[in-house]
């Protein structure tokens, strides 16, 4: 179990007070001080880790944000920055003696620009919302998690999101052109804008990905683009996954870059399968969804191309999408991945690391022994263009026992992530849960570099100091 | 001038900068110095270069990454992703013309400038593919930040903090980079507009367009490819051979209304962006100083407008977003350049002027004092003795 900081008892002590001077910054319901208001803040998409927080407040300006960054400031109290609390990494845990600033009464469209191709939201409007009030004129927002119906753009800026397109389409990092965010400190600070490229240090790369630890984005400016003509999918099937990870190279190296490549492997197939009726082949070891984009006769010579390319590494078989219906069917069952496994097994940790893609037969051929060594079923999902692997990892989260053997599981697979040339995460954040893991990709003085930095943004730390850092300078 | 430190490895550029350390010697960063012109002249005794770090460290096509010393040459990694069909997507550019330079610069120069070129407006820059950093900062001690796998959210995201930081922040000693096919053929659309600003619609309707249009410039009528009467908006398709002629078919069909327009063939299309990407059409006269001004699109022709009163001449790129201006090395059209970009809201930076120009003036806007005090701490925290390109990007800092 991840250790949270020691509470500050003269903090808790003034609950009343604070609460009541929040309500002076932001009135009526936007200020949440009683305990049982409070239970809804108490976690996020990392559901092992409850802490409900010391108030929560739901500011709907720019102006309330930074108030409240003054006050707490001024006070010393602690800050946790929380969009709809999707976060899989425990990215919005709060703290007991800390004030949740939600962000999700911040969701107004303030402008769209076509001919610009930009769009400029509050923290607060859901990263599908973005897509739904531009694809009347054919456009949309790339990024896509998966959680993308629920969770905020302030929240994506935060952890830098990614989704299943971003071989083509690039992260949250690569489809940002500004944002506003309050400081620690409660100043109202704008770095880019409408145009492309900093002059002067990438305070908007910087922000980007800081998980809440720097400032507290209140508005975003994003690009959008326009759709494509249409888009496609098929699936290949394959006998191993060394076979199908062949695959990937050979696509990949003929120079198309598909919009999509997802790889699954056989538990998750079985898994999506039950769950879907989907039509994926039960005897694959390894099964790939590829998808094109472009118009019909341009989707037809890719995924010719392509299947000609899934020719040469003996599949069991390949499907190819004959309309938008067949490629919805294909897609069904790699959609409902997480709630296929959900079926099949009580709870489970998704997991999120990114490996260089060569290495995918020898970690999942790892990942199997160590299924094996803890008695717990683990289902993969692989992002293979991309090399970000989302092991499932099966447990019973009313056995204690289970459940710290899944955790134990989780952190051999991201430090075995590492050691093969990857990384901890590649699109859910470090938050609490993989903090405690960080040593594993840096070296001391590293991680003292990254504090630092925090340190010139927040020199008291009271901005979501517990989160990303092995517990260090906090002090109680 | 002494003669530069060029330490053969990493151990070497962190040991002369204990060395400059001790000594409160304050260090001119640079790899070969081609770039020297940039921004502001740097107020340092010494030279500390990366120039004798060189050679690709990895180099994984299917993985679509590339990683090399920060000395080794551009044109060495782009002759090696050349070899596999690869290429660097955001095209920097080649500013050996306009600073006067002879050698080839090195790929640290181009990460710690953050220059990208026309493919910029859809492929993203520089700082957008770069996946990983080792660098050696102020105290001596060498960072890593980021990997060499294509998504990594670990840890703050100090490689997009050194991209562009100009060699303030940290020596940078080697770079990972996200590299992509090279299309299979390529073509343009040329349509002849009667104004900057129907050029700059036809851009931003090429752009919004379903056909992956990979470049939009605007060449004014001074310096366009079909004769000193005629602007010239013109975009790019790259992609296979059978795409390429479908997109360009139907993005001049739907283009017509706008101004006459005209296929260019990939031979003449290459030659064109690569004059576009380096500045050419601008013709800069030795004594001209160059800026680039960042703008949201719609913005450009003001700009354009504001450029020629005060005597500039002005090249769009990035769908009308990235205006090049040429004109006279003097304040007086500086001062335009910095009104014309603070009144379309966006930024500037002085490219290339002789060094009483570029010692004398603002050549990045100021940033607001709350950031700017972000900025100082975020200096400190990395380069805590400020040995590293005193005044390059700021005077006094």
């Amino acid at each position: 179990m991840i250790a949270l900081p020691p509470p500050s008892p003269e903090i808790l002590a003034r609950r009343a007070e604070i609460v009541a001077a929040l309500r002076g910054i932001v009135p009526g319901e936007g200020t949440i001080g009683d305990p049982l208001s409070l239970r809804p803040y108490e976690t996020d998409g990392l559901t092992a880790y409850r802490q409900p927080p010391l108030a929560v407040v739901l500011p709907t300006s720019t102006e309330q944000v930074a108030a409240v960054m003054r006050y707490c400031h001024a006070q010393g109290i602690r800050v946790v920055p929380r969009g709809a609390g999707t976060s899989l990494s425990g990215g919005a845990l709060p703290l007991a003696d800390a004030v949740v600033i939600g962000l999700m009464r911040m969701n107004r469209i303030k402008e769209i620009d076509f001919d610009d191709r930009l769009a400029v939201v509050e923290a607060g409007v859901t990263n599908l919302g973005i897509t739904k009030a531009v694809e009347g004129e054919g456009f949309f927002y790339a990024p896509d998690p998966s959680s993308q119906l629920a969770c905020m753009i302030g929240g994506n800026v935060n952890m830098n999101s990614g989704g299943a397109h971003c071989l083509k389409y690039g992260v949250t990092a690569n489809n940002l052109l500004g944002l506003t965010f309050v400081t620690p400190q409660g100043d109202i600070v704008e770095v880019g804008g409408g145009h492309l490229d900093a002059a002067g240090y990438d305070w908007l790369g910087l922000m980007t990905g800081s998980e809440g630890m720097l400032g507290i984005v209140t508005e975003v400016t994003v690009r959008i683009l326009r759709s494509p003509e249409g888009a496609r999918a098929m699936l290949a099937a394959f006998k191993g996954t060394e076979i199908a990870g062949a695959a990937v190279d050979a696509i990949i190296g003929s120079g198309i870059i598909p919009v999509a490549l997802e790889f699954m492997d056989k538990p998750c197939i079985h898994a999506c399968e039950a769950f879907a009726h989907a039509g994926y082949p039960l005897d694959a070891e390894a099964m790939l969804i590829i998808e094109v984009e472009g118009s019909v006769a341009e989707q037809d010579a890719l995924l010719e191309r392509i299947k000609q390319i899934c020719q040469r590494f003996d599949p069991i078989s390949l499907k190819v999408a004959q309309s938008a219906e067949e490629s919805l069917a294909i897609w069904k069952g790699r959609k409902g991945a997480f709630g296929a496994v959900g079926r099949i097994s009580p709870d489970y940790l998704c997991m999120d690391g990114t490996i260089p893609t060569g290495e995918l037969p020898f970690v999942l051929k790892r990942i199997g022994e160590m299924s094996a060594q803890y008695g717990l079923q683990v289902a993969n999902v692989f992002h293979a263009g991309d090399g970000n692997l989302h092991p499932l990892i099966m447990f019973d989260a009313n056995d204690p026992a289970s459940f710290h053997a899944a955790e134990s599981f989780g952190a051999d697979i991201l430090k075995l992530c590492v050691e093969v040339g990857g990384c901890l995460t590649g699109e859910h954040g470090v938050g609490v849960e993989k903090r405690d893991l960080m040593t594993a990709q840096f070296a001391p003085h590293e991680l003292d570099q990254q504090r630092a930095i925090k340190s010139a943004f927040d020199p008291a730390w009271l901005l979501n100091p517990h989160k990303v850092f092995p517990l260090k300078e906090i002090a109680a | 001038m002494t003669t530069p430190l060029a330490p053969t490895d990493e151990a070497g550029i962190a040991a002369a900068v204990i060395e400059a350390r001790a000594a409160q010697s304050p260090l001119a960063i640079e790899g070969r110095g081609t770039k020297r012109a940039l921004l502001r002249p740097v107020q340092a005794a010494r030279t500390l270069s990366t120039r004798a770090l060189t050679g690709i460290t990895l180099y994984r096509p299917t993985e679509l990454v590339l990683s090399a010393r920060a000395g080794t040459t551009l044109a060495e990694i782009e002759a090696a992703l050349a070899e596999k069909g690869q290429m660097l997507a955001p095209e920097p550019p080649d500013t050996r013309a306009l600073f006067g330079a002879t050698e080839d610069g090195t790929i640290g120069g181009i990460v710690a400038t953050n220059l990208s070129g026309p493919r910029r407006i859809t492929a993203g820059a520089i700082r957008d593919h770069l996946l990983g950093i080792r660098f050696v900062n102020g105290a001596g001690e060498v960072i890593h930040s980021g990997g060499r796998v294509l998504k990594n959210v670990t840890g703050l995201d100090l490689c997009k903090l050194l991209a562009g930081s100009h060699g303030t922040l940290g020596v940078l000693t080697e770079v990972t980079l996200k590299v992509l096919p090279a299309a299979e053929t390529s073509a343009s659309i040329g349509i002849r507009v009667p104004d900057i600003t129907t050029g700059v619609k036809a851009l931003s309707a090429g752009l919004g367009s379903p056909f992956g249009v990979t470049g939009a410039a605007l060449i004014p009528a001074f310096c366009g490819p079909d004769g000193p009467a005629t602007t010239v908006a013109l975009m790019r398709l790259e992609d296979f051979a059978d795409s390429v002629a479908y997109r360009s078919a139907r993005l001049a069909e739907d283009l017509a209304p706008l101004g006459e327009v005209r296929v260019l063939d990939a031979a003449e299309s290459t030659g064109l962006w690569t004059a576009i990407r380096d500045a050419q059409p601008l013709g800069v006269g030795d004594a001209e100083a160059v800026w680039r001004v960042s703008v949201r699109p719609s913005a450009g022709p003001g700009v354009v407008a504001a450029m020629a009163q005060a005597g500039g001449r002005c090249l769009l790129d990035w769908g009308g977003g990235l205006v090049w201006v040429a004109g006279p090395a003097d304040a007086a059209t500086h001062a335009a350049v910095v009104a014309a970009a603070t009144a379309a809201r966006g930024t500037f930076t002085l490219f290339r002027a002789p060094e009483p120009l570029r010692a004398a003036v603002a050549v990045l806007p100021e940033e607001p004092p709350a950031l700017a005090a972000i900025g100082a701490r975020v200096k400190a925290a990395l380069d805590p003795a400020g040995l590293f390109n005193p005044g390059r990007m700021r005077a006094g800092a």
